[in-house]
């Protein structure tokens, strides 16, 4: 074995490198990037999509994707901004609790009709993605959630700060990670994760209820997107039931798959998913730094997507012929 | 009853193929839309105002039609709307720049035809599975056309370019002519010819059908190019409907292509499905959102029928191909 190949079998060394680069090359580009203002601006975009990417990053290494996370992201940020409207003193706590809720219940949906039915993921998903986006209209009436709707200590969430300056929604966001980390790779259910999506038949025969392990993924993948909605009325200050939300499931596809976690099942880590979002996080803010229009966004990513793809795909094929295994 | 018929139908074969079959599901859903749509609205049961409700869905039934024979042989290709919106803005820039309007078109076309050949590549060389693959190209292809077009309408084509859902022989349109004369002849090639039947074996097994001597990876690399290549001619319909090219344009078209191909009794995982079903499916999707416009039911709140109704066509599907199989 070269080093070369014990290199690639450390995934997130690979994305943490490319970081490294990127952020070496902006910089000597621009210095203006490597100001305080910059990376504040990058950390203040990632908690929402971080969020959002641990529950997806859960359902892709369990051998399905959700692309209806932008639509319950958007239903649950219209379902509490209509709250906020009745109710302006509703606790932040509360609040938490009830976008998490109504989260979790489309994310079971979801979870319900991929494992009772056995129909690819994806396809559920798209029908869901437009089901729940009808649902936001009708539910919204099609009015937008306005900045004077939203009470003050909800847009305060993502501002103030009541730790070393670091704004309360990042920490909540870390606190989430790190959960998300000790689930992952320390409790039972998250090990069964990981074996239902290396191999279901074997993890079935192994005991494991592959249909509670599913429905747990897209439980938990639906309820931080609800929880993400909330986010996201707190940072924008705004919900517009056409446009929160709207293209959001493939960003956080593509930090999820950049970050290492292989569409085919298995494999993943919390560590690189967040490098994943990271790495996405500096492009955006680096764009406008480096002079490229902010129009080129969706087609880097999209690129970045492809390439991520491409990569993972040539990995698994190195790695089969080291073990000698299949020859593909 | 219903027991003594399922064990009637049992003993007869050939009669269980006649009437076990997902199109049925179509068929029917088709009278139950036509008839709610009429009671919805007096208005609505009028022939010519139904073929012209049907044009804009053209270019989506185009896609179907090739999107079918890309799921029977087990593949899907998510990332059409992409395409018709990236080869309508290539097309826009192309004449914009001044190189006259066969040129541009043929432009297009040959810019679906890569794009589809990009993602044929990468499925058969790279053996990425299809359905996340074109989500990846979906978010590059919509991508690349905002990069080309930024938020600019690419517009100025001559009037005899524009309108063409205005061309009628009798009270059809150009663009339901076209459909339906495609759907015949993809429908003729896959229920009658070889190549059809290979792709039916593709789906079922592919590993059987390469040891067949079928060029599996070939076949799919063909389908994955005829899809751009007919999102290129959707792409350039679509321009000339409208009448400008925008990098938003088809925006979740691909739930309506999709919905179409799986009303129609495609089973999601391959192997199984025809072009007469897409066709009946495309009718349903046209009935049903001229019948939801005519009650004016808001755009935006369709979008929980369409979605509904696409769960509920797997779901059937999967039923009835469960039942035909014991």
């Amino acid at each position: 074995m070269t080093l070369f190949d014990k290199f690639l079998r450390i995934r997130e060394l690979g994305i943490f490198s490319i970081i490294v680069v990127f952020v070496i090359v902006a910089a000597i580009i621009d210095p203006r990037f490597m100001t305080f203002d910059s990376w504040r601006a990058v950390f203040l975009a990632i908690p929402l999509i971080l969020v959002m990417a641990m529950g997806q990053m859960m359902v892709i290494i369990c051998r399905h994707v959700d692309i209806s996370i932008g639509s319950i992201l958007a239903f649950s940020a219209i379902v509490i901004g209509l709250l906020y409207i009745q109710f302006p003193g509703l606790s932040l706590w509360l609040s938490i609790i009830i976008t998490a809720f109504v989260g979790l219940i489309m994310g079971l949906i979801n979870g319900f009709i991929v494992t009772r039915f056995n129909v690819h993921s994806i396809i559920v998903t798209l029908g869901t993605l437009s089901l729940y986006r009808g649902l936001v209209f009708i539910v919204s009436g099609g009015r937008q959630i306005d900045r004077n709707d939203i009470p003050e200590h909800v847009v305060s969430f993502s501002q103030t700060s009541f730790f070393f300056s670091i704004p309360a929604i990042l920490i909540f966001s870390a606190i989430i990670v790190i959960i998300t980390h000790l689930v992952m790779r320390h409790s039972v259910i998250g090990r069964e994760i990981y074996a239902t999506g290396s191999n279901p038949v074997a993890a079935h025969l192994k005991g494991i209820n592959v249909t509670k392990v599913t429905l747990f993924c897209f439980g938990v993948c639906g309820m931080l997107a609800g929880v993400a909605g909330l986010f996201y009325a707190s940072r924008f200050g705004y919900v517009n039931p056409g446009v929160t939300g709207v293209g959001i499931e493939f960003i956080v596809i593509a930090g999820v798959i950049i970050g290492g976690t292989s569409i085919t099942g298995g494999s993943g880590s919390v560590l690189g998913t967040f490098l994943g979002i990271l790495l996405l996080g500096i492009i955006n803010v680096a764009l406008p730094v480096l002079n490229i229009p902010g129009e080129f966004q969706k087609a880097i990513y999209g690129l970045i997507i492809v390439v991520a793809l491409s990569l993972d795909q040539l990995i698994i094929y190195r790695m089969k012929k080291l073990s000698g295994g299949i020859n593909a | 009853m219903l027991k003594r018929f399922s064990i009637y139908l049992s003993e007869n074969p050939t009669l269980r193929y006649w009437i076990v079959r997902p199109e049925w599901v179509a068929v029917i859903l088709l009278i139950i839309s036509v008839i709610s749509s009429i009671q919805l609205s007096p208005f609505f049961a009028d022939l010519a105002f139904i073929m012209d409700s049907a044009t804009p869905y053209v270019e989506y039934g185009l896609i179907a039609i090739i999107l079918t024979l890309i799921i029977i042989s087990g593949e899907i290709d998510l990332s059409i709307a992409s395409m018709i919106a990236l080869t309508a803005v290539i097309f826009g820039t192309a004449y914009n720049a001044g190189i006259g309007m066969p040129l541009s078109i043929l432009i297009a076309l040959l810019s679906g035809t890569l794009c589809g050949l990009f993602n044929g590549i990468l499925v058969t060389q790279l053996r990425i599975p299809s359905i996340i693959l074109t989500i990846g190209t979906l978010t590059l292809y919509r991508g690349i056309a905002q990069s080309l077009a930024s938020d600019f309408s690419l517009g100025g084509y001559p009037s005899w370019f524009i309108g063409i859902d205005y061309r009628y022989v009798g009270i059809v349109p150009i663009p339901v002519i076209i459909f339906t004369v495609f759907a015949i002849v993809v429908g003729f090639f896959l229920s009658s010819t070889i190549y059809g039947k290979q792709l039916y074996l593709i789906g079922t097994n592919p590993q059987t059908a390469k040891y067949s001597g079928i060029k599996v990876d070939r076949i799919k690399l063909l389908l994955f190019t005829l899809s751009g290549l007919v999102c290129g001619i959707a792409g350039v319909l679509t321009t000339s409907r409208l009448a400008v090219a925008r990098f938003n344009m088809a925006t979740g078209a691909e739930l309506e292509i999709v919905l179409m191909v799986m009303l129609g009794g495609t089973y999601i995982f391959g192997g199984r499905g025809n072009i007469f079903g897409t066709f009946v499916a495309f009718w349903i999707v046209v009935i049903l959102r001229a019948g939801l416009n005519v009650a004016r039911i808001k755009i935006e709140s369709q979008l929980t029928i369409l979605g509904a109704m696409l769960i509920i066509a797997i779901i059937l599907t999967n039923y009835i191909y469960s039942k035909s199989q014991k």
